[in-house]
Formats: structure tokens, sequence, C-alpha cells
């Protein structure tokens, strides 16, 4: 037990051992009076949101299957109604809100739910809505829909949310 | 592996300093509310055994310093604290270090506190080698200045002090840490001390943040949040409150990494498509592409020297570890093994890189050796996240579930020692270890 000393002290040991007198050592100086410790809180309020066309908000998700970012078959007669009403109301704007499951990295799930999301606003650019009335942006695992930990429940998050801002 | 379940406080001591660590209990619960419960995992490893008395008229202070010091200490896993009761070692003498050595003790910390002008105090401490048979036992000491406010920066200074001394290695106790705090639909960034102590919060907001990275000078943090319904990039500078937005692109901005020169940060933007990394400005300004690939970069971190910058990329299919030089150019593939790498953190000290690796579905944190490029699992969870170095190269602050709620834990980086910090009652995630405190 008593042999625990590890190389640190050997090394110092050993620098020493050329005194015999202890020779008082100057201690080091460090004034820690004025340092700041106090952190202000901010509060951040939600922006947008009261913004949101309410006749909007519910039923406009398409669907991706697991590591995926292909618009399924079912998913185009949606996309195309979207295109639609865009090509038609210039003055329209859309965001394309991307989502992913919340297994692994924060930020690698973010990238994800934005190829969901450019993968949507790609698809209503070729069906004739313009670039400037479209951004695709994503929420990552951020706000899921659901929040099991089921297979089930994962599908609901891999999603693209069409949300339009009131004019 | 052993499991070493070890009391947050130490279990024998002087009832006066029970009282001043229970008065500093109260005091800051109304402030605090992360009651932090500590975990220690040992492999068995050797422990140092040490004494630390409690000081030579630490009466005289509002709060307990020995008890802080001793805390950190046995919170790191490679101490054992040798009890002395309530004697105290003055700092104006070298103790009786054959007695010291009789009672089990290799090193014994001789301090004392003295009253200063304005209020303030004095902490003077040497540190003493026991088992020394001739020749000067003393490994150092050192004068410290604080108002009563500071005692827990003090004690983590001083045990900082005879870490290093005593492993060789520099100590990361006077650290903050940044972590993001889940309560029902409110989410909180809180600053705390490395040991989870003194929480405070910088930013509330009903929508989430993620990805805080602390500049090289402790002074401001970069963080995403949503508060916008969409990624955006702040700057939040913590003494005053005062936030700037860096990036605020079409599509998202993302995962902010300060250079260690903290001029210029790397990001990830989408107003181009699909997740790149560019550099841009301090101040927002002189966005530039770095990298082009046709899939996902992200997740960028600076190798210490500024000149490689590590990141994600899906550009072989599945996601895996690349590094290119901070100048552009190339990418270089990292790492090989498994189906899914990412979130890469180089080592302050440039030796190591710690990230995430999925195996056989569970999500756990890896470091590799980057001279051999040898790999090492760390933690044996099935979702961990957001591994985080801290300054001294030594230990690994990551984000775990543990029943459906986020907590932190912190492991040595080779594996031996482990432990948790648990807040009640709230979900945690998103840590990031700070520089050592001015």
């Amino acid at each position: 037990m008593k042999k625990l000393l590890l190389p640190s002290i050997v090394a110092l040991t050993l620098a020493a051992c050329g005194t015999t007198e202890p020779a008082p050592e100057t201690p080091a100086v460090e004034d820690s009076s004025r340092s700041t410790t106090t952190v202000p809180t901010v509060t951040a309020s939600s922006r947008n949101a009261s913004n949101i066309d309410p006749l909007d908000r519910a039923g406009n998700s398409v669907y991706f299957d697991y590591d995926s970012y292909v618009i399924r078959s079912e998913a185009r007669s949606l996309i195309d109604a979207h295109a639609k009403r865009l090509a038609h109301e210039p003055g329209r704007k859309v965001t394309i809100q991307g989502n992913a499951d919340e297994r692994g990295s924060r930020e690698y799930n973010l990238a994800l739910g934005q190829k969901r999301a450019e993968a949507v606003r790609r698809a209503l650019r070729l069906l004739g809505a313009r670039d400037t009335q479209i951004e695709a942006v994503s929420l990552g695992e951020e706000h899921p829909a659901c929040t099991e930990a089921s297979e089930s429940c994962y599908a609901q998050n891999r999603r693209g949310d069409f949300v339009y801002l009131g004019r | 592996m052993i499991k070493v379940s070890r009391p947050r406080l130490p279990n024998a001591f002087s009832g006066m300093a029970r009282l001043l660590c229970l008065a500093f209990l109260v005091g800051a619960a109304t402030a605090v509310h992360a009651d932090i419960d500590i975990t220690v995992t040992g492999s068995g490893a050797k422990l140092f055994p040490v004494i630390i008395p409690v000081f030579e008229n630490e009466g005289s202070l509002p709060n307990s310093i020995s008890e802080i010091v001793r805390a950190d200490l046995e919170r790191s896993g490679r101490f054992s604290l040798v009890d002395i009761g309530p004697l105290t070692l003055p700092e104006s003498k070298t103790p009786d270090l054959a007695a010291m050595a009789a009672r089990g003790a290799d090193a014994a910390l001789a301090a004392s506190v003295l009253p200063s002008s304005g209020g303030r105090f004095e902490i003077r401490f040497r540190l003493f080698d026991t088992t020394r048979k001739e020749g000067n036992p003393e490994l150092g000491g050192m004068l410290l200045h604080m108002s009563p406010a500071q005692h827990r920066l003090a004690a983590h200074r001083i045990a900082d002090f005879i870490y290093e001394k005593l492993t060789g290695i520099p100590g990361y106790f006077a650290t903050r840490i940044a972590y993001v705090v889940k309560s029902g639909s409110r989410y909180e960034l809180q600053i705390a001390d490395s040991d989870g102590m003194n929480a405070q919060t910088a930013l509330r907001s009903p929508e989430s943040i993620i990805s805080p990275a602390w500049s090289p000078n402790g002074e401001q943090l970069a963080y995403v949040s949503f508060e916008a319904r969409k990624p955006i990039i702040y700057i939040h500078t913590l003494a005053t409150g005062q936030r700037k937005i860096l990036a605020n692109f079409k599509g998202s901005n993302s995962a902010p990494a300060w250079a260690p020169d903290g001029k210029r940060l790397a990001v990830v933007l989408t107003k181009d498509g699909l997740s790149q990394i560019y550099l841009i400005n301090a101040d927002g300004s002189g966005a530039r592409r770095l990298l082009t690939s046709s899939g996902i970069d992200t997740e960028p971190a600076w190798s210490p020297d500024g000149n490689w910058i590590y990141f994600t990329s899906d550009r072989s299919g599945d996601p895996q570890i690349y590094r290119a030089s901070s100048t552009g150019g190339g990418a270089e593939r990292v790492t090989f093994e498994g189906a899914y790498n990412v979130t890469p953190r180089p080592s302050p000290d440039g030796t190591k890189l710690a990230f995430l690796t999925r195996h056989e579905g569970r999500f756990r944190v890896a470091v590799m050796d980057l001279a051999s490029r040898q790999i090492m699992p760390l933690t044996d969870s099935a979702r961990d996240e957001s591994p985080s170095f801290a300054p001294n190269s030594n230990m690994i602050l990551y984000a775990t579930d543990i029943g459906g709620k986020g907590m932190l834990s912190a492991t040595s980086a080779d594996g031996s020692v482990r432990q948790r910090l648990s807040i009640q009652a709230a979900d945690v995630r998103e840590p990031a270890w700070g520089p050592l405190q001015q």
C-alpha cells in the first residue's frame, strides 16, 4: 500500500534530492476575487408561431421510410396540390419543416431532417413553385409527433410538414 | 467491472464543517434546481490516499472549502481520503509526516485561512509527500485571495493543484459545463461548475436549444436555438446576457464550432441545398463554404492546432467521420468500422478523438488514439450522445439516457472511472465542457 506514489511525485522528489535543507518555496499567488461568476438569465420568446395560417396546420405531412429521402408515391398528389397552390398564388410562402426520429446524434438528425425537407422543396420546384416561395428547414429530432421508443412511432417522426405563413 | 458507489459527501467529517456544508446547501437550494447525485464507477484502480484536513481557521469563512476539495478529489475516482477528524494542519509549519503516513496517507495538505482586507480572505496551503524519508517533502503550495462568495472556485483551484501534483495530469475542477435542461415544454441553457453545483440559467426558451459550444476564452457560448421555428445560431455573452445572431441564412443554421483562436467558427448551413460546412467570422460576416459534397457534411470540430476540421459525412452512404484541412481541399476518411460513426470531438491535447458509434443498435461513446487509429469503446449504455472533453483531455462528459430521462455522465478517457451527474426531475442533454476558468 505504501508504493502508490505516481511518477510525478517520484520526479519531483528526485528533483529535490540535491538540496539538504528544505528550501521554503515562494507560493504562487492567485487572485480569484474579481472573477465574475454571475450569469443573467435571458428569456427567448417563440416567434412566427402566431403567424401560422390556422387553416393550413393539419394534414400537411409527407412521410419517409427509414434512412430514406425519396418521396413515396402516395405523397405525390399532396405535393402536387401544394405546388399548384403556390404556382397559383405567387404571394404565398411555405416553410417545409423536415423531421427525423430521435435515434443518434441531434446534429446528424438535423441534417437528415433537412434532407427530407430538401426532397420536398425540389419536388415543389419541379412542379412549378418559385424558389422565393419555399424555405426548407429542419427541426431534426426536436419536434417529435410521437415520443415512444417504437418503430411505428419513429415512422411518424420521419416526415416533412408544410407550414404556410399568414399573409 | 467492479461497481464502487461512493457517497456524495465524505462520511466522517467534523460537525462544524458539516453544519457549514449544510448551510451552503440550504443557501444554494433557491438558486440551484440541480441536486447532483454522483456515482463513481471504478475498475478497482489504485486510489491515492491523501489527507485533506479542515483548514486552520476555516470556521471564519461562511462556507467550507475543505469539504469541496475533498468532494472533488473523491469524485475523480483517483483518490481515497484519509480522515483525521477535526484536526487541522496549519500551513505555517510542516506537519508530523510520519504520523500522517502511519494513518495510511501518502500525501497531506496543510492549509490555513487568514482574514484579509475588505472582508476578503487569504487561503495558504502546502502539499506534502508523507513517504519522503529525506530531503524536502514539500510538493509545492499556493496563496489564494478570495471573497467569501468565491469559496467554490477557490476550492476547485486547490483541488486542481493537488490533482496535478499527485497524478501528473492537469486538473479539471475549476471549469464550467453548459447543458440543456428540458422540463415539460420548457428549455433552459444552464451553466454549472464542473461538479454540477452553482447552476445558473443563461437562456430560457419555449423551443429547443442544441449544440452549445464554448468560446476558447470561456466568455461566450454559441448554440442553436429553435425559437424562430427554424435552427438559428446565436452567440451569447454569459456575463452580460447579450445575444447576437451569428447565422440566420435561408434554411437551417447549426453545429457551431469555434476555431482555437476564437475569431472564426465552422458552422453548417443549408442555403445552397443540403447541410454543408462553412467558415464564418465571429461577428457573423464573411461566410464562405469550406467543403463541397453531394451528401450531408455536418458536426465540424477543429483540431486544437487549428489545422484540421473533423466532421460527419454520409458521402460514402453511412455516416462516417472524415477530416479536411481547415483551408479546404480534399477530405480523408477517419472511421471505417461499423455503419454509424458521428460527432467527432478531438481532445484538447490533440492525441485522441471521442465520437459516437452505433453497435448492435446501441449508441456508445468511443475514443480513437489518433496516432495509431486504435478505437476503444468507453461507454456501454444504449443511448449515449454528445461527448465533450475536459480541458485536461482526461475526462469526457456525455449525455446518457436512464429510464427515458436524459442525464449527464463523465468517464475518464481510458474508461477506468465513470461518474454520473443526475439532476433530479429533469431531462438533461447536450453537455459541453468549458475551458479552465480564468
